[in-house]
């Protein structure tokens, strides 16, 4: 008997947690799990990579500074230095005072911006996207598991409906989108 | 579950018997009916006068900063205080959003949405006045480094106001992608919902194919809580490089080391009582006062009386360092504010903001609807009069007694401002019928610690 692919459905959040558990514990493989809000610890308890995100936004803010001290050295200092109010232009090291706030700025900016588009585009979200979840209900109060069914599909069944699952469907698997 | 306990001494964040379901229900309601008669009263008015403020803007454009009141002694008057009112309003959208994630309060999600939106619509308005005060806004471009026809001819980095320039921007950009990012699991929430064909296709535009993968919201967490820890510092350093503006210049009256800490207090106190006001409101019209509870309401009053008081030391702080400084012009500037002939503004000032929050030590005040709204609106209006006193009484007498002088409005003065007020509430009424106006999917995550029903369950 092939593997089968089930879409599994619950109603709460504490029950889907424990059955995420229980599915990893008997060693079957979970595709996805679809919520409508973040539950705390689902990640962990499906063995998800934390992202590093946060990582890559450190560099994406360097990246800001760089640019923004860069820039105004070549602008103020290079190409075309004078003394504007008094704030001598002739050197970076006496003019970066005046300099700080838009460094900072521009490192914000490269930081948020990259950040945000990174997700957007690891997580597959633009507009004219369509959405991916199987069941509409999961964007509102029921939380869905894709899985595979296991070698034995009975005995998954039974445990799924045992852990208050409150429909199991079984699906064709699909061509990977 | 042991997991979702709260302490009994918090008050329940979500009023009712409410599950997950009419969470949905409750925050789709506005989106799903047509609007009343009400809402389409407000927003004509509101449509109205903002086509007047249209009208004064091409009135000016079209001959000239000229129709302002402004003259040689006084160069900047209501533009600017108008400007900095709107910047400083905004700037409570990010503290409840970004600061208030940062400090684990969860009275922060029932508000957090329309505070934001408060914010990008109020920058807007904002944004308006410098770009109509130079004349000729189709040269805006000329703010940016772009290298030109000119040979090396670029902006001043050394110039506080190109500062604020990259300062506003960023802030109106990064609270835009941040409101967003929020926004997509509950567009996805009313698309999932839709019937009608064009609605679900608009939200399905709007949502960006949110799916709600576990993937995804572990990102989504981690986006949230770094952006909140970016916007903390851009939300003080926007207001702090608008108080440079004045602080750097050799004024008496606006060279002053205090305007930093100062503006940023004031900002947050002004931008606390906007939310006040449009929340006090929409949770009425909306049927939100589940969500927006009375201790909402009372949490933001006690924000207020604090920045209120914090404003009002800096105020008199700013009257003893004139005295102390023992420089004259400086001793001059501030005696003229309180006494010469703009005394009635100060006067203003200090009554609204420093007084009038003063008020909400009193429990039975600040737990009152009808009192949190009046003061709310009296500090706005208080908050727009500290700008003005800045502005002009430092202005008005300068350093030639021939030159002194007084500023008296235009109607074109008057009628840009006012069409601002009406521009913020035709999107603001527009965002009320057409946005998840609550983060409803960040109401779901506390409802079982801070839902009453839950809470009294468990504390049985």
């Amino acid at each position: 008997m092939s593997a089968k692919r089930l879409h599994v459905m619950f109603d709460d959040d504490d029950i889907l947690l424990d059955a995420v558990k229980e599915i990893v514990k008997n060693k079957i493989y979970i595709h996805e799990v679809y919520t409508p809000f973040p539950v705390h610890g689902l990640d962990k308890a499906m063995r998800l990579k934390p992202t590093n995100i946060s990582i890559a936004t450190f560099f994406y803010g360097c990246i800001g500074f760089t640019v923004a001290v860069l820039m105004m050295y070549y602008i103020m200092i290079l190409d075309w230095p004078q003394d504007i109010g008094g704030k001598p232009s002739f050197t970076l090291i006496e003019n970066i005072p005046s300099f700080v706030p838009i460094i900072f700025e521009m490192t914000v900016f490269f930081a948020a911006h990259l950040m945000v588009i990174t997700f957007y585009m690891r997580s597959k979200l633009w507009p004219f996207k369509e959405a991916e979840n199987p069941d509409p209900s999961t964007t509102d109060d029921k939380f869905l598991i894709d899985m595979e069914s296991g070698s034995n599909l009975s005995k998954t069944k039974t445990m799924l409906k045992k852990m208050g699952a409150i429909s199991i469907k079984e699906v064709k698997e699909e061509s990977e989108k | 579950m042991s997991s979702h306990y709260e302490a009994p001494i918090r008050k329940p964040l979500v009023l009712g018997d409410k599950s997950y379901a009419d969470i949905s229900n409750d925050i789709a309601r506005p989106v799903e009916t047509p609007p009343d008669r009400d809402w389409w009263i407000a927003f004509s008015i509101s449509m109205v006068v903002f086509l007047w403020g249209l009208g004064c803007i091409a009135y000016t454009i079209g001959t000239g900063i000229g129709t302002w009141g402004l003259n040689k002694t006084v160069g900047w008057a209501w533009d600017i205080t108008n400007f900095v009112w709107w910047v400083g309003i905004g700037h409570a959208g990010t503290l409840i959003s970004a600061v208030l994630l940062l400090f684990r309060q969860k009275w922060r999600m029932g508000i957090n949405r329309s505070a934001e939106a408060m914010t990008i619509f109020s920058v807007i308005q904002a944004g308006l006045f410098p770009l109509i005060h130079m004349g000729r806004p189709w040269l805006v471009y000329w703010f940016f480094p772009i290298p030109n026809q000119y040979g090396s001819l670029w902006v001043n980095f050394n110039s506080p106001l190109l500062w604020d320039v990259f300062a506003i921007s960023t802030y109106l950009t990064v609270s835009l992608v941040f409101w967003w990012t929020g926004l997509l699991p509950d567009f996805a929430m009313i698309r999932d919902r839709a019937v009608k064909p064009f609605r679900k296709k608009m939200y399905s535009l709007l949502s960006f194919g949110w799916s709600g993968r576990a993937k995804d919201w572990q990102r989504f967490e981690e986006v949230s809580l770094v952006l909140a820890g970016l916007a903390t510092p851009l939300v003080l350093s926007v207001h702090t490089i608008v108080s440079f503006d004045f602080a750097t210049s050799v004024i008496p009256g606006w060279h002053t080391t205090i305007f930093p800490p100062y503006f940023v207090a004031g900002a947050i106190f002004s931008g606390f009582a906007m939310v006040q006001t449009l929340l006090i409101i929409m949770r009425k019209v909306s049927r939100l006062e589940s969500y927006i509870t009375l201790q909402h309401i009372e949490m933001m009053n006690i924000v207020i009386m604090i920045t209120g008081s914090i404003v009002g030391c800096a105020y008199i702080t700013e009257l003893f360092i004139a005295w102390y400084s023992g420089v004259e012009y400086e001793q001059y500037a501030f005696l003229n504010r309180a006494t010469g002939p703009y005394w009635w503004a100060y006067f203003l000032m200090m009554s609204c903001n420093v007084v009038s929050p003063q008020v909400m030590w009193i429990k039975k005040i600040r737990t009152n609807i009808i009192w949190s709204f009046i003061i709310s609106i009296v500090v706005n209006i208080g908050m727009w009069f500290e700008r003005f006193v800045i502005i002009v009484t430092s202005l008005h007498r300068d350093y030639l007694p021939s030159s002194w002088t007084m500023f008296s409005p235009t109607f074109v003065d008057i009628g840009i401002f006012i069409g601002t007020i009406g521009f913020f509430f035709v999107l603001f009424l527009l965002y009320a019928r057409s946005f998840p106006v609550v983060a409803q999917a960040e109401i779901k995550t506390i409802l079982k610690s801070s839902g009453e029903t839950y809470k009294k369950n468990r504390d049985k």
